[in-house]
């Protein structure tokens, strides 16, 4: 093992309660609100932060608005933005940025009300815009879930993975989800109907949204946010929290290209650069929050980080494997509720570094027993598609 | 309220001429689909246009059955599909000219058949 360099850490963090706000907040307010129990978390103040990462959900000028709006003057500012990722990426750049002793204290803030403003992500067709390729894609009726679909559809073209295989991703999380009190709420508060934990027949036997993707394989669309405090280890080391070291990151992307293999993501590119940086192997991982936007996402990424291997990731995942309650036989998975079963407010992201936290510290509902390691993987765009991949690797004292 | 219309690409790419274009590299015979300024695979500017003879396979697919595009949910469910060129370029479009969507799948043999709009035909595909 090479030597972990623990040179900067999540030290604070929230995740906004409500998934349904009844246009009652805009995406800063929720920002703000996050960021402020986020610093309690941490036992930090405004004037501590000194480093702002955002992706710009709030506005334009992305760091400009949000420094005067929490009324900041940082002297880092990063303002990538990669969809769903950019929290992992945002993570990524902090700890560069606090490793290099360019500031002390980095704030990362989301917020969004897609489920208030009725944003149909999934199925209102295609989500960006303004890029040369949209051009070509637009005319085909291609839907977000469309892309993730063709995933699937070409996985089990060469692998044989089932759709009873994809289905075990969604029940497990819905596991988790009924043991999180805000999940359960959410799923109130978006009209789920039947909110209990599902099984492999449920996922399989509900409506077919885009071929193979069921119903229950697609993330829900609800309101939210969250931020997340990481302090440089100095910092760390006098908060009230124990510190959740970030030991290893790694930054990718992937597109259509002629001839390209769609079932491999960017996470391929990622994986070994954030577990090499951290000298760990996946075997070793206790807890992977992996971006659920769908089922097929997981499985790709699953196979991408090398848990297992290219293709057999259908037959990794089956018999209930990844639970929280069976340590010592593969990671647990998205014990949040994921974006499936507790929070998808178009980008989740910030959620999946805040539930790892939890995880490393013993808070989670779901909680793995002696928890060490965490994987925090986030995937921005589309599947299948044009996206980014952000892999962050945590780790306890 | 007129009927909901198909989304069109821009011009640039299309028109009513019904031929399918792409580029290849002249330096490092790179396939480029869609057009670009300089080559993804070496950035040089010696791109050539080349034409697809429209027929090719199906890389992957889906149906959609579930969208909130005023045109698109009124022909739901479809196929939507990636198709490889026979020449290279990877295209994403609809194919149609089936009796059930169902019946679109990996490997099948499909050709162009043009939709015709005012300003400009767009290529789907049909079972070759």
């Amino acid at each position: 093992m090479v030597a972990q360099a623990r040179d900067a850490a999540i030290v604070g963090i929230h995740e906004f309660p409500s998934r349904d706000v009844e246009g009652a907040l805009g995406p800063l307010q929720i920002k703000a609100e996050c960021a402020a129990r986020a610093l309690e978390d941490a036992g930090l103040r405004l004037c501590d932060v000194d480093a702002i990462y955002d992706a710009g959900e709030g506005g334009g000028m992305a760091g400009l608005n949000i420094a005067e709006y929490f009324g900041l003057k940082p002297k880092v500012i990063d303002t990538t933005g990669v969809g769903g990722s950019s929290y992992e990426f945002h993570a990524a750049h902090a700890k560069r940025d606090l490793a290099a002793n360019k500031a002390r204290v980095a704030l990362l803030t989301y917020g969004s009300t897609a489920h208030s403003n009725a944003h149909a992500i999934g199925v209102g067709g295609r989500g960006g815009g303004g890029h040369p390729a949209d051009n070509m894609d637009n005319f085909a009726g291609m839907t977000l879930v469309a892309n993730y679909a063709m995933v699937a559809q070409r996985h089990m073209f060469d692998y044989g993975t089932t759709s009873e295989q994809l289905a075990e991703i969604s029940v497990a999380t819905r596991g988790h989800a009924m043991r999180n009190p805000e999940a359960v709420k959410a799923m109130e508060d978006l009209e789920f109907l039947d909110i209990r934990e599902t099984t492999v027949a449920d996922v399989v036997g509900s409506r077919m949204i885009a071929d193979p993707l069921h119903l229950l394989e697609c993330c829900m669309i609800s309101d939210g946010g969250g931020a997340v405090v990481i302090a440089a280890a100095d910092v760390a080391r006098d908060c009230a929290k124990p510190p959740v070291w970030l030991l290893g990151a790694g930054e990718a992307t992937a597109y259509p290209e002629n001839g390209g293999d769609i079932t491999t993501s960017a996470a391929a590119q990622s994986g070994p650069v954030a577990f090499g940086e951290a000298g760990v192997r996946p075997d070793e991982v206790d807890v992977a929050m992996i971006y659920d936007s769908f089922s097929i996402t997981v499985l790709t990424i699953l196979e991408d980080l090398g848990f297992c291997a290219k293709g057999e990731g259908g037959a990794w995942v089956s018999g209930g494997r990844l639970r929280f309650d069976r340590p010592g036989d593969g990671p647990a998975l998205n014990t949040d509720g994921g974006g499936l079963s507790s929070n998808h407010p178009g980008m989740r992201g910030i959620f999946l570094l805040i539930e790892a936290a939890r995880q490393l510290r013993g808070e989670s509902c779901s909680q793995v027993e002696g928890a060490r390691l965490a994987v925090a993987h986030g995937n921005g765009g589309m599947l299948g598609s044009r996206h980014c991949a952000g892999t962050v690797i945590l780790g306890k004292d | 309220m007129a009927d909901p219309t198909r989304p069109l690409p821009n011009l640039r790419d299309l028109d009513k001429v019904q031929r399918l274009t792409y580029q290849q590299c002249a330096v490092c015979g790179t396939v480029v689909f869609y057009r670009r300024r300089r080559c993804t695979g070496c950035l040089s500017a010696n791109l050539a246009w080349k034409e697809s003879a429209g027929e090719g396979t199906v890389y992957t697919c889906s149906i959609v059955r579930q969208s909130y595009h005023p045109f698109f949910r009124g022909m739901a469910p479809y196929a939507v599909a990636w198709i490889d060129l026979d020449e290279g370029p990877r295209l994403v479009s609809n194919v149609v000219g089936v009796e059930d969507p169902s019946s679109v799948h990996i490997g099948m043999r499909v050709k162009i058949r043009w939709d015709e709009h005012e300003a400009l035909c767009v290529p789907l595909l049909e079972p070759a």
